[in-house]
């Protein structure tokens, strides 16, 4: 270290790479974030692609960034605003001036900074930073020629040398956060088995940029962020919809069931699709269909057919299989209805995320028509609520909507492999172990859980006919009959509120005497939690209560939801839990904090509207 | 082991009160499905039914096996679950020309297409029963219903071109009131390995009576139909007098005996063949033409069902991991210890 670089030791930092979609930045922020969680840091990742495949290079359109929150102690979120940005075009640092702290570190590639770059970018000046008006700490690296005088050696072509500038800008931030390059370099040569001459290109400029940050005496703040000491275990780094699919497959190992997914292509949720259609070697057919009726009509005959099925979606899907949920229903099949939540209505804003199908979820089929709904409440959440999905579907013969969104399909963080043996079992209700002194019939129920047992084609003595028209709640024949029909609606009902005995209890977080309440649902949990611990900080009381089992509602809900002097429900619609929370809490009137942005919220936002209420 | 238990009609009959209307023709091709199966002598409890919303999507509730009775058009797409769940069943799909080619289009023909081992059997009677008389994607060109007060202006689909431009493998077509040939045609379905489309020409007694009359009718039937078998020749009429013969690119009917015509020039039925050309031509049949009813056409391929769990086990014989946990070891992870 120079004399004129002083180290500065944070709790947590925001380190956001950007570029051209070419550029490489998935890869240097993913290589980042693994480096710093196996140093024992916690991690919370981001991937902010554009939603178009090729943008012209350099255009404001074309940026793809990657932002990792890093910190010694736990980590909610991928952060509000980054401390350092890796730009390494015009275009990256415009589209991200917003995404500053005041005084962050900005890395620049000056060769990509010329008159042609900033004419793609918009610029109108020679001085994007004054143009911007940005008050930051530059650090400008003709990164570019850099990497090809130190590469030359290797006798690439042009655009291949080329290619390994974000190497040099990962480089340069390992300096910058004093990270060894061993494991960085361990990762590259995994990276590039099969091609040793890039490998060893990109450990050169991995190293030349740690070295050049050594070297230019560069006056600007280099960080140290303690380790944290973290319960001992295997890790792995894994994004939300990746958790999703290993919940189900988890659950159908626990139960001792075949796993199905039908499923059709829809930003965010494709992922579950190609995860699990790669797991042939663990038995699952996961199978694409014609359109997303297909796709969970499959997964019906498959449930019928004794398999635990699931069918994944975003909310369009969603609509599209409102008819067929309400066949599950009726025909009480389990089924796993995943929604990776995304902005609408309509085709909305694909790759954005919200929480506005809420209501569709709960209400959004003909008729009168119950279900599970379950949200998940953080990336690695996803795991434990699609396995909670699968698990509540075949012990209680009903479908279930598994709510997570783009933010957490996309979102990743280090995640502690799973002991399977310490999840609780999942039982199946098969009609073998029905015990009652009537006949077997396909409606007769479980006295105390209201469940029908579960009879597969291929049991000897359990052959029988169901479907979408109304049952007799004895004989099981179809019935119009309308005491029968009054019987059945509110015995489907209680079926699922039932479910409240089996299902853990709203937990609350932070003060037991809070003077303020905070009541989230679903992908928001992150930023709740780091407001709640912000105002903490502040010296306020507060509390959270994040709800992961929507309907039926634990059953402390009404008695957490008015214990407190002032409650407010943040979420990202126009209050659909909030209003849900009314109909079923007598006298709850909370105060509501919406936005829908089709972006997460800001944490700082939250501590400034939540301290205003409390001071109110 | 299965094969020792000889079964009857009646074990596939359940004990609901069939709810038809008297004279329907469902009733006809019910009793067919009965015989087929008891002739096939699969134990019912292998059985799967599927259903979808019409008269003929009643029909699960008759048998006793086991059965599904779903929504309106998904029934191709809920059966494709069933037997890609578990290949090892007999899946049967009843649906009606209203259910299958309108709303259920589009699971029909990629069922179809895929070539999932079920038995689809089709109730063509060119107009909605169930709610009571509008027309069909089958029914004729100009003919008044209730929703057509002028005749329709649309062109009907002809079920055998749409199976066969859905790359269909098994396509039959039989009538109400021949059960004899009707239930020889379903076995073969139920036989066929992929998807067998059977379309059989019902009679809807309330609101489209006499619709295949010209057809069906005894005094007709034999000038009117040629019925096809595999490895016989193309033969109809009343004392098998007239046939069919290649014109050209043309089929055209030929009176045996007349115009030069001898027993040997009259075309021998192979469903069998790949080739499409000569199926599609007897599959589009009528007007001037006898309705070719019979196994039109009938050929091996690969079903869906069955690749679907042979890449699985060709994937397993590669890769020895079977938990999950195992996977995610082999994966990227690091040890905190």
């Amino acid at each position: 270290m120079t004399e004129q670089t002083k180290v500065t030791t944070l709790e947590k930092v925001v380190v956001r790479f950007s570029g051209d979609s070419g550029d490489g930045m998935q890869l240097t922020g993913t290589i980042f974030s693994n480096l710093s969680a196996i140093l024992g840091n916690e991690i919370s990742t981001f991937p902010d692609f554009p939603a178009e495949i090729r943008a012209p290079q350099g255009s404001l359109s074309g940026v793809s960034g990657f932002q990792v929150h890093l910190g010694s102690r736990k980590i909610f979120t991928p952060g509000d605003r980054a401390d350092v940005l890796v730009a390494m075009n015009p275009a990256a640092l415009k589209v991200n001036v917003s995404h500053l702290k005041p005084h962050a570190i900005v890395i620049i590639d000056t060769d990509s900074f010329q008159k042609s770059d900033l004419d793609k970018a918009q610029f109108t000046t020679d001085d994007p930073f004054k143009e911007l008006g940005l008050d930051v700490q530059v650090v400008a690296a003709p990164i570019t020629s850099m990497v090809k005088d130190g590469l030359a050696e290797f006798g690439l072509d042009n655009k291949s040398a080329v290619r390994c500038k974000n190497m040099f800008a990962l480089g340069l931030v390992c300096w910058l956060f004093d990270r060894p390059l061993e494991e960085a370099m361990h990762m590259l040569q995994n990276k590039f088995s099969k091609k040793p001459t890039i490998a060893k290109a990109n450990i050169k400029a991995l190293t030349d940029g740690y070295n050049y940050g050594h070297n230019i005496h560069a006056s600007v703040s280099t960080y140290r962020i303690e380790s944290k000491k973290v319960a001992p275990g295997f890790f792995m780094d894994i994004n939300g919809n990746k958790a999703t699919s290993y919940g189900l497959i988890a659950a159908a190992e626990k139960a001792g069931l075949k796993l199905f997914l039908g499923s059709y292509p829809i930003t965010p949720a494709t992922d579950i699709l190609q995860e699990l259609s790669a797991r042939k070697e663990l038995g699952v057919k996961a199978l694409q269909f014609e359109d997303e009726i297909a796709g969970i009509c499959t997964a019906i005959g498959a449930s019928f057919a004794g398999s635990l099925a699931a069918t994944s979606t975003s909310g369009p899907g969603l609509a599209l299989k409102s008819e067929a949920i309400g066949l599950a229903v009726i025909a009480e099949l389990p089924l796993v209805v995943i929604d990776v939540q995304r902005g609408g209505p309509s085709t909305g804003m694909p790759t954005k995320s919200e929480q506005t199908d809420l209501m569709q979820a709960l209400y959004g089929r003909n008729g009168e028509s119950p279900v599970v709904v379950i949200a998940a409440a953080t990336p690695t959440d996803c795991f434990d609520a699609a396995y909670w999905a699968g698990k509540l579907a075949v012990e209680h013969m009903t479908p279930v909507i598994l709510l997570t969104d783009s933010f957490l399909a996309n979102g990743s963080s280090a995640w502690r492999l799973p002991d399977l043996d310490a999840y609780p079992d999942i039982k199946p209700c098969l009609s073998t172990g029905y015990k009652e002194s009537e006949p077997w019939k396909p409606y007769r129920r479980d006295p105390e859980t209201l469940v029908r047992y579960w009879a597969v084609p291929g049991m000897e003595g359990f052959a029988h006919r169901i479907g979408g028209l109304e049952k007799d709640y004895d004989t099981s024949a179809i019935s119009t009959e309308p005491y029968n029909h009054q019987k059945m609606v509110a015995t489907r009902q209680a079926k699922i509120d039932k479910i409240a005995d089996y299902i853990p209890e709203l937990e609350v977080l932070g003060d037991k005497d809070a003077d303020l309440l905070i009541v989230g649902w679903g992908g928001t949990f992150g930023h709740l939690c780091e407001a709640m611990e912000t105002m903490q900080e502040n010296g306020k009381k507060v509390a959270l209560a994040h709800f992961k089992f929507i309907s039926p509602l634990p059953k402390n809900a009404e008695k957490v939801l008015t214990k407190y002097k002032k409650v407010v429900v943040a979420e990202q619609n126009n209050g659909q839990l909030a209003n849900y929370l009314c109909s079923k809490v007598p006298c709850f009137t909370p105060y509501k904090f919406n936005r829908v942005k089709g972006q997460p919220f800001i944490v700082s936002r939250l501590v400034e509207e939540f301290t205003k209420l409390l001071e109110a | 082991m299965e094969q020792a238990i000889k079964y009857q009609a009646k074990d596939y009959k359940s004990d609901q009160y069939v709810r038809w209307c008297p004279g329907c023709g469902d009733h006809a091709v019910l009793n067919c499905i009965h015989k087929a199966m008891a002739d096939e002598g699969i134990n019912p409890k292998d059985i799967a039914v599927i259903s979808g919303i019409g008269c003929s999507s009643r029909l699960p509730y008759y048998m006793n096996s086991y059965g599904f009775h779903t929504i309106h058009g998904r029934g191709a797409a809920i059966a494709t679950g069933v037997k890609t769940a578990n290949p090892a069943l007999n899946v049967w799909l009843m649906t009606g020309d209203g259910d299958c080619l309108a709303i259920g289009g589009n699971h029909f023909i990629h069922a179809v297409r895929r070539n999932v081992d079920l038995n689809i059997v089709l109730f063509n009677n060119k107009i909605y029963g169930l709610t009571k008389g509008q027309y069909s994607p089958t029914t004729d060109k100009g003919f008044v219903t209730k929703s057509s007060p002028y005749g329709t202006v649309e062109e009907p689909f002809i079920p055998a071109e749409l199976a066969f431009g859905s790359r269909g493998n098994f396509f039959a077509r039989g009538i109400d009131v021949d059960l004899k040939n009707t239930t020889e045609i379903l076995t073969a379905a139920s036989r066929h390995k992929g998807a067998s489309v059977i379309e059989v020409l019902v009679n809807c007694v309330i609101f489209n009576d006499g619709i295949h009359k010209k057809i069906t009718d005894k005094e007709y039937r034999a000038d009117r139909t040629v019925f096809l078998r595999h490895g016989e020749k193309m033969l109809f009429g009343k004392d098998n007098e007239k046939g069919l013969v290649l014109d050209g690119f043309k089929l055209k009917t030929v009176t045996i005996g007349q115009d030069g015509y001898t027993l040997d020039d009259i075309l021998v039925h192979d469903a069998h063949t790949e080739d499409l050309t000569l199926h599609m031509m007897l599959g589009l049949m009528g007007g001037d033409m006898p309705v070719a009813l019979g196994i039109i056409r009938d050929v091996e391929a690969p079903c869906y069902d069955l690749e679907v769990e042979k890449q699985i086990a060709e994937v397993q014989a590669k890769k020895p991991i079977r938990k999950l946990h195992d996977l995610l070891m082999s994966g990227e992870v690091w040890e905190v210890k």
